[in-house]
Order: structure tokens, then sequence, then C-alpha cells
């Protein structure tokens, strides 16, 4: 793989070697990648490519599923994510997540902006979550459309409205870095711009890796993309160099349209 | 590639944030492994309440398989029983004193027993009906013993309990059902080898009676058995018809959903409000037969058809709409399909509905005492209008009585009971595995 | 009239002249009918014959007509569920309405004191008119109400922890293959008859519950509420259990994606999201399982007293209507007493109750469901 690195980019995130299995089946074979800090880095490709269970390797999500195994080694910082020693509780809280569809708990929006915070402990008093609270709301966006109707239910809100808060539930607990699995799938196109302007911002404080259906989206947002085939990483680059000048013939059949 | 040691590290905030996260981290832990321990506990007390339940009655009942026998030698005279061609006249027979027969012999070997009150306490050792058994033994062979022939004869249920080790020697005799004198004499008889325990037959064989040695669950059975039938004429095709009707036929509206309401509703009516009903109006507006098996399974299908009809809505639902769309599609009427092609792909799923409905029918206690299901019935039912009694309600009965010895065979009407439930049950799921179909 | 009958029939002879000059009538009578049945078979045989012969053509569309007769036949069937319940409906408020034409609604729904049994019929004792001029005070159902009540929320106590924290385990916890060994063990619980747990509850709880008492220094009746509702709460266990389980199961994965993601525990995502996102559902299985306690009957008419204690001591003996209406529906009593009839008005009570308890039960669980679809 290209080792050339812009030095102004530190790396967050080191993967070396993963593949996944399900059963007997695998599903990833042999990914390594580095991730760029404070960048968007954009995971693409046909479905059943992978993307979104590579994406679950780095906060160990699929430990939930029981029939899945991950080998290989993910290091964030001195963290080896993919050690048994390390916690997943501890890993999910360094990094964020948000899912395909919105999924806020059927609580009111403080509350489910509050969860992060208290599960962790992380605010001594109700001031000190409000105001995390807040905070997270007012970096997620979302501040001004809910500030005087925190007490209601979070279901009450719009799809986009939703993932938003998803996204500032995620934002709460203070991570570093965020994964996003198809945040707009669900999303009408107003929605969908709402959270991508949101995510150029966010990069700025977090390490963002998104998978996505739609290579415009990963154009508009990403600095860095990532292409999946089968279970492989095909291509990894600049997203503008990917999607001008492919390397690959797979990469530039599917960007062209040729697959998908 | 670059070495993990030139990876950015998160900055001091927020690396506290995390060292704080940390330090919670054991604590949340342990109450996440109390929480499935909890779990844990909740199951093995459940489980272990099934177990206590189930070894209390197998224990308190499976003696009850044996009864308990004495011997004596007996002199029956075959004149005053037989007809001049030498067959036993049943008129004579029904006539003669066969307990005074019995008693007199087994007097006579304790020749020094001669105040009233310890021949009584004597004759207290023998069954009260054991006259009656071997009567009813002798016409059954049509053969009289000769003279001195040694027969068994079933014991008293106190000497039945003496001998099963449920009745305690060490209590005050003032307490106990047996005299200090009355086992003397049976530890005697013991001695001699003269008592034995054999297989409790009469209870497979008999109905009820006021003696618990000669009471059986048979009448019960039968009882049961044609309450059943009655249930399963009535409840399986109507179940089966008004499924039918609410899956192909039934138009969306008001009548639809109130019948569907009606249904649901009626599935968690107490089963003793069924009763109530049955007895108002079977058999207070109708004027049917009290304590009939055809009334008891008359109120059992009312109770059952909700768990029917539902079992076979979800059995038919279970047919994919493709092999209707199929027969639709050569030309069949909606009838057609539903009856050519739906139902015998439901069967399986409708049978096994049933099965587990007609097993909750079984069971079922509170309706039919309701409807007098309750009496004390010493003949087995030939007919669906005799009085009877049903295996649940015998179980009830004799749980009531006194006597150690009804306990005992209560005990054991249950593990019948549960029996006839778990083979059904079985059977159930078996009949489900073999025809589930995945489609 | 039974001996008239026997009479005309021949059985036995006519004791006078009068009574076989009746029975030669009621004789002529039968014979009359009789011949007016088979005319009137005969009649109709006819009458379908040439109804029959004069259908039978080639436009006739047969199986038209058959199949809107089984049509027909199958909405009927479906009818049975609505005339069920108008049957049940039906005869319990004619009894319960003859009832009160005695009993004032008052009296029996805030009456203090339950005591039928003393309660005579009018006329069959001067004392007895004089007691049913007061008899008021004898069918006020709160005391068995109360007994109801305690008995039920004793069942409650031990079934709903037990239930629920099974439920948790097998749906949360429970790797596949213990789940499919746990789940129908405990419906066997829930296959057993519920006369067994009676016979469990009277013979075997009951003077455990009492002899533990004397152990300790406590007086405990024999029959308990401890012993009946506790055994009771054995039976609704796995009725609890699998309810709350699927229930939980319901809950979308993608609720415990988002507090895993959060880093949560799996304690934490139980207790913080799946339960509060269960918890319509939930509350519709406990008060399913409520009104399934107060309409059970054989566990406390076998271990449950008779006499109505207003009390919440869970060692002393209670009532409930169920064993109330038992016994007073067993044994000879004149069907059309008013304490035959009382047994109608608990029963009219006792349904009303358990169907609101279930409609409530439908609607919580209905809404849960509104929520992920």
């Amino acid at each position: 793989m290209d080792t050339v690195v812009d030095m102004a980019k530190a790396i967050k995130i080191q993967a070396k070697d993963v593949n996944v299995f399900y059963g007997e089946k695998q599903a990833l074979n042999n990914v390594s990648i580095d991730i760029e800090d404070r960048s968007v880095t954009a995971f693409i490709g046909p479905s059943g490519c992978g993307k979104s269970t590579f994406l679950r390797c780095f906060n160990r999500m699929n430990d939930v599923i029981p029939s899945c195994r991950v080998e290989g080694s993910i290091m964030m910082g001195d963290v080896d994510v993919n050690n048994p020693q390390t916690d997943p509780v501890l890993l999910r809280a360094r990094i964020g997540m948000v899912f395909q569809k919105p999924n806020p708990f059927p609580k009111t929006i403080f509350e489910n902006v509050a969860y992060g915070p208290r599960i962790h402990g992380l605010a001594q008093s109700k001031a000190e979550l409000d105001d995390m609270v807040e905070d997270s709301l007012k970096k997620a966006g979302l501040w001004g459309e809910v500030a005087d109707r925190l007490a209601d239910q979070a279901t009450g809100l719009s799809g986009g409205q939703q993932q938003r808060l998803c996204i500032a539930r995620a934002i709460a607990v203070g991570p570093d870095v965020l994964l996003m699995d198809e945040p707009c799938s669900a999303l009408d196109p107003i929605a969908t711009s709402v959270i991508e302007e949101l995510i150029s911002e966010l990069q700025q404080r977090f390490t963002i890796l998104i998978v996505t259906h739609s290579m415009q989206q990963a154009a508009r947002v990403s600095q860095k993309t990532a292409y999946f085939h089968l279970g492989t990483l095909v291509e990894y680059g600049d997203t503008k160099d990917v999607f001008t000048l492919p390397k690959n013939e797979q990469t530039e059949a599917y960007i062209s349209g040729k697959i998908g | 590639m670059n070495n993990p040691i030139e990876m950015i590290q998160p900055d001091a905030k927020t690396q506290a944030r995390f060292e704080k996260i940390a330090q919670g981290l054991k604590k949340r832990h342990a109450a996440s492994r109390r929480l499935k321990t909890y779990g844990i506990m909740a199951i093995v007390t459940a489980i272990s309440f099934l177990a206590i339940l189930l070894t209390t009655i197998i224990s308190n009942g499976y003696t009850a398989i044996q009864q308990t026998e004495l011997q004596i030698a007996l002199t029956i005279p075959a004149e005053k029983l037989q007809n001049d061609d030498g067959a036993i006249d049943p008129v004579k027979a029904r006539n003669f004193n066969w307990n005074g027969l019995i008693k007199k012999a087994f007097r006579a070997e304790f020749p020094d027993v001669t105040a009233m009150l310890d021949k009584r306490a004597l004759g207290e050792i023998l069954s009260k009906n054991a006259g009656y058994d071997l009567r009813r033994q002798i016409e059954a062979k049509g053969v009289i013993p000769t003279g001195g022939t040694k027969l068994w004869i079933k014991t008293s249920d106190d000497v039945d309990m003496l001998m099963k080790g449920r009745l305690d020697r060490n209590l005050d005799e003032s307490q106990r059902r047996l005299s200090d004198q009355q086992i003397g004499w049976i530890d005697k008889l013991v001695a001699d080898d003269r008592i034995r325990l054999v297989f409790n037959d009469t209870f497979f064989t008999a109905a009820d009676s006021r003696e618990p040695e000669s009471a059986g669950v048979l009448g019960a059975t039968v009882g049961s058995a044609m309450a059943l039938f009655v249930t399963v004429l009535l409840a399986l095709p109507l179940a089966v018809m008004a499924a039918v009707y609410l899956e192909y036929f039934a138009p969306p509206g008001r009548v639809t959903d109130f019948i569907e309401v009606n249904i649901n509703n009626l599935a968690a009516v107490p089963s003793i409000v069924f009763g109530l009903l049955g007895l108002a109006v079977f058999l207070g507006f109708f004027g049917m037969p009290r304590s009939a098996p055809l009334v008891g399974g008359m109120v059992l299908a009312l109770m059952t058809l909700p768990t029917i009809i539902i079992a076979t809505r979800a059995s038919i639902r279970a047919v994919p709409t493709s092999i209707r769309d199929a027969a639709l599609g050569l030309g069949a009427s909606r009838m057609q399909a539903a009856i050519d092609h739906i139902l015998p792909l439901a069967a399986p799923g409708i049978l096994t509905g049933t099965i587990i409905g007609i097993a909750q029918a079984l069971g079922e206690t509170a309706p039919l005492i309701m409807i007098g299901m309750v009496a004390f019935i010493v003949d087995v039912p030939t007919t669906l209008t005799d009085p009877a009694t049903a295996l649940p309600v015998q179980i009830y009965i004799w749980s009531d009585s006194a006597e150690r010895a009804f306990y005992e065979r209560s005990s054991l009407a249950i593990m019948v009971l549960l029996t006839f439930l778990i083979t059904m049950n079985i059977s159930a799921v078996l009949l489900r595995r073999k025809f589930e179909k995945k489609w | 009239m039974a001996q008239l009958v026997n009479i005309a029939a021949g059985y036995i002879k006519a004791p006078d002249a009068v009574m076989a000059a009746q029975a030669e009538l009621l004789r002529a009578a039968q014979a009359s009918a009789d011949r007016a049945r088979s005319l009137t078979l005969a009649a109709v045989m006819c009458v379908g014959f040439f109804y029959a012969f004069w259908r039978v053509s080639p436009e006739l569309r047969a199986r038209v007509l058959c199949e809107a007769f089984l049509r027909r036949l199958f909405f009927l069937s479906a009818v049975v569920a609505i005339l069920t319940t108008i049957g049940i409906v039906a005869s319990l408020l004619f009894e319960a309405v003859r009832f009160f034409r005695e009993i004032s609604l008052f009296d029996f729904f805030f009456g203090t004191h339950w005591s039928p049994m003393t309660a005579l019929r009018p006329g069959d004792t001067a004392a007895a008119d004089e007691f049913v001029a007061g008899s008021s005070g004898s069918f006020g159902m709160v005391p068995v109400m109360a007994g109801t009540l305690l008995v039920a929320v004793i069942a409650m106590a031990v079934a709903v922890p037990i239930g629920l924290f099974s439920a948790i385990y097998t749906s949360e916890f429970a790797s596949r293959r213990v789940r499919n060994i746990v789940k129908p063990t405990l419906e066997v619980l829930a296959g057993v008859p519920t006369v067994v747990y009676g016979f469990f509850a009277a013979l075997t709880a009951a003077p455990f519950f009492r002899d533990l008492g004397l152990v300790v220094g406590l007086d405990v009746s024999s029959q308990s509420a401890l012993a009946a509702g506790g055994v009771m709460g054995i039976m609704i266990i796995p009725f609890i259990s699998s309810l709350s389980d699927d229930v939980i199961t319901a809950v979308p994965q993608s609720l415990r994606d988002g507090a895993y993601g959060l880093g949560s525990t799996r304690g934490e995502t139980i207790i913080r999201v799946v339960l509060p996102a269960a918890f319509p559902g939930l509350v519709g299985a406990f008060l399913l399982a409520i009104s399934r306690a107060i309409g059970e009957t054989m566990i406390v008419v076998m271990a449950a007293g008779v006499a109505a204690n207003m009390t919440i001591n869970p060692l002393e003996s209670v009532t409930t209507v169920t064993v109330q209406i038992v016994m007073l529906l067993t044994g000879d009593n004149e069907f059309d007493s008013v304490k035959t009839l009382s047994a109608f008005a608990l029963g009219m009570t006792l349904f009303v109750i358990t169907l609101l308890l279930n409609v409530a039960a439908l609607t919580a669980s209905r809404r849960l469901g509104q929520r992920y679809e």
C-alpha cells in the first residue's frame, strides 16, 4: 500500500491484517489501514463487501454477534482494540457510534443525551450534566431546535433530528473517534445535507469513520476513501484521487456505476 | 507502515476522562454480573419448585401402586351358593354373608380374643369390602375353592398405611388410628408371613369408593375421556370453521373486529366463569342432566374453543399465500382453495393446537365442579349422560378426605393425570417437529 | 308428574282412579303427539322432495349454492365466540339482577360483612325472617374482595421477581442452547393442572408454613393466605416469564446496539434501555397475570379458607371470590335462594374485573407494538 502520508495529519488508528469470520464464512480478508487523526475516512463498496463489518471492528460491536470472530490487530494510540484484555465498555466510551437507523431510546430528549454521562459517571452535579447535554446538542446542531422541549419524548422528533440526537448522544460521552454506519440512509435529502454539514464541522474535533452507500456523499464529506470489494480492501487513498484517478479496475467500475 | 509509537495520543483532558471512566468500570461490571446471577437464581428457584412439586407427589403417591393383603384359610360352604347343577347362583351368592364368613374365619385364629370390643378391633384389620371383593372374585372364576384353601384378602386402609410406613408407631396410642393391640396382631401376622404387598389393580379397574382400598380412578378416567370426546367433537369443527372464516372470508369491519375481540377475551376469562355459564344455561335453562360428561364436555369445548381457533389461525397463516394464489389461479373458488389446499397443509398445526387445548381441558377442575361432576360416584359411567366425575375432580375429592390412604391415592391419581398430560404434550411436540415445514 | 309419566308408560300401576284417568289422557296426548310428529315429518319430506325436483335443472349452480351455505356455516361458527360471551354475560346478569332485587347494590359492593351461610331464606324460620330483615350485612363482598386481592398480591410478589428475572436471563444472557432447555422446562410448570397445585398447597405448603410458624413462634393458620398465594405464585411464574421473554425479545436490536455503542455494560443496557422500552408490554403481562390470579379457583378452594376475614396478615386465613362461588354452588342448595344467587353476583364481579384487566393489558401491549412498528 502507498505509505506516503501527509505529515500534517498524524495517524490515529492503525489496523493490521484484520480477518473477520461469521461461523465458517470469512467476511473480511486481511484488511490493513491507517486512519488519520481529525479527518473523515469513508468506507465505500457494494453491499455485502464487509465495510460495515469492518467499521464494527473498531469498537468491538461484533462481540454482540455470537458467531462472529475477529482476528488481526487494531491499535488506537496505545490501546489494543482486539486484545481480549481490553474492556469493550471503555473502548466504546472512547469511540462513539452512530447507526444506520436513528435509534433514540424511548426516553426524553434530555435523558437520551444525558445517558452516556450518567452511566459513565462523568457529571458531578445536575448543573454539570445540563451543561454537557447543552454542549453536545449544540455540537450536533440540534440545540436551537430542541432547547425548549428537552423534556419531550425523543421518538417524537423527525428522522433527521433523531439522527442528530444520536450524534449528540454519542458526543456527550466525550469520545475522540466517531463511527458512522450509513447515518443518512434512512433520511430524506434535506436532512442528509444537514448531517453532512455537521460531519464536516465535527471533523475539527473528531476522527470520523463513515460507511456510506452514496459515492457522492463520500466525495462531499471525506478526505480519505477506502473501497472494499468482497471482503478485501481494494483501494485506499485521498478521496479526490480515488474518485478521479482510481488505480484499480474494480474501483473504477464501481465508481462509474458499472457494478454496485 | 507507521509504528504505533508514532501514533497520536489523545490530549490530557480526554485522557483524564477515560481514566475516570476506567476507574468506575469494575463496579459497573460487578453490577452487570449481579443481574445475571439474579437471573440464574430465579431460574434455579423456579425449576426447584417444579422439582419439589414433582418429588412430593411421587414420594407420596408411589406406594399406592401396592395394596396390603392378608392370608386367611377359608372354608366356603358350596351348598349354600350352588344350584342343583353345581353352578353358582347369583341370587344366593348375593344373599350370602361373605363378610361374616371371613371375619369368623379370621377370629377363629385368635381364640383368646373374646371381649366384644377386642373382636371388633380384630375385625378392623380386614377391609370392609373384603366380602364383596371375595364374591366378585369367586363369581368371576365360577369355581368355589375347596375347604381350607388359603386366600388373600385385602386389609383395611389403616393396616395398609402401617405396612407402608405411613403410620407412625411411635405416636401416642390415642393419636393413632391403630391401637397397640392391633399393631401386635399385625406384627404377629407379618412374622407368620401372612401379610403381603401386591400390585394394586383395583386402583386402575374401579371407580370411587368410601373405602380407600376399593377406590380407583377408572370411573374418573372414563368420565374425563367421555367429556373430552364431546369437547373434541364440538370444539374442533367449530374452531376450524371459525378460523377459516376469519382468515379467508371475514370482510374487514366491525363484526369481524368484534368476533376477534371476543375470541381474545374468552381466552382469558377465568374457567370458573365458564362453569357458571354451564350451570345457568345448560343445566338451568336447557335442563340438561347434572354431573353428566356430556355437559362437562360442552363447557370444556366452549373454554378450549379460543385456544384452538388461535392455533388454527396461526397454522393457516403459516401456509404461504402462493399456494392459495396457485389454487385460485387454476380456477378454484376461495372455498375450494381453503378446503382442498390450505387445510390439509395446516392440519398438523391444527392437530397440535387441538392436542394442547385438550390437554388444558383435561386438567380443568373448576368448571366441572360447577356443573356437578363433583359427586361421589361408585360406578364407571357407560353413557354420556350418566353421572360421572373427571380425573382432576377425583383428585380434588380424595385430597379432601380424612384418610391417609386417600392422600396417597390422590397423589397416584395426580401421577396418572400428569402421565396423560405429558403424553399428550410430547405427542404434540413430536407432531410439530415431524411436520414442521419451512416454506 | 313423573309418577304420571311412569303410569302412562305402564311401568307402575295407578294407585287410584283419578290417576288412572289422568294417565289415560296423557297416553292419548302422547299418541296424538306421536302421530303429529310423523305427519309433520312426512310433509317436510314431501315438500323437500318437490323442492329438490323443481330445482334440479341444468341452470342450477350447485357449487355456488353449496359454498354459500358453507360460508354461512363458517360465519356461524365464528359467531359462537360472540354467543359464548353473550351467554356468559346474560346468565351472570340474569341471576345477579335477581340477587340485587333482594340485596341492594350498595350493601353488596360496600358491605364489610360476608356470611351467606347464616342468611336463610325468608320464611324458613322466624329467626331467619328476622335475619333477612337485617341480612344486608351478610352479603357485603368487601372482605371477600380483600381476601382475593391479598392472595393475588402474595402470588404476584412470588411470581413477578422470579418470572421477570428468569425472562431477563433467558432473553438477554442465556446462550441459545441454555434458552432452548430452560424455556420448555419452565413451561412444564404452566402445564401442571391447577388441582395439582391446590393439592400441593393444601397438603404440603400449608402444613410447612404452619410448622415453620411454630418453630419461630408465629401463629400461622392452617389455611393461610401465604400458602395459597405462594403456590399460586409458582403457578404464575411461567406465565410471567414467557410473556416477559416475548416482550423483551421484541425490543428492537437497534436499541441494544445504541446502548452498547455508548459503552453500556450488558446490565446497564438491560436496566436502562431494554426494560424501559419493554415497560408497556411488561405491564400488560403483569395485568394478565393478576387477572389469572384473581380468577384462579382450585388452589384457593383447596388451600384458602371459607370464612371471610378482613385482614392483610398473610399468616391468617382469608377467602376469595372463587372460593365463595364454589362453596355457594356445591352441595344441596336451592337454585334460586339468595345464597346461590349471590354466587352469580360474585361471578359477575369476577368477570367484569378480569375483563377490565384483560382489556387494559391488551391496550398496554398494543401501545408497545405501535411504538416499534
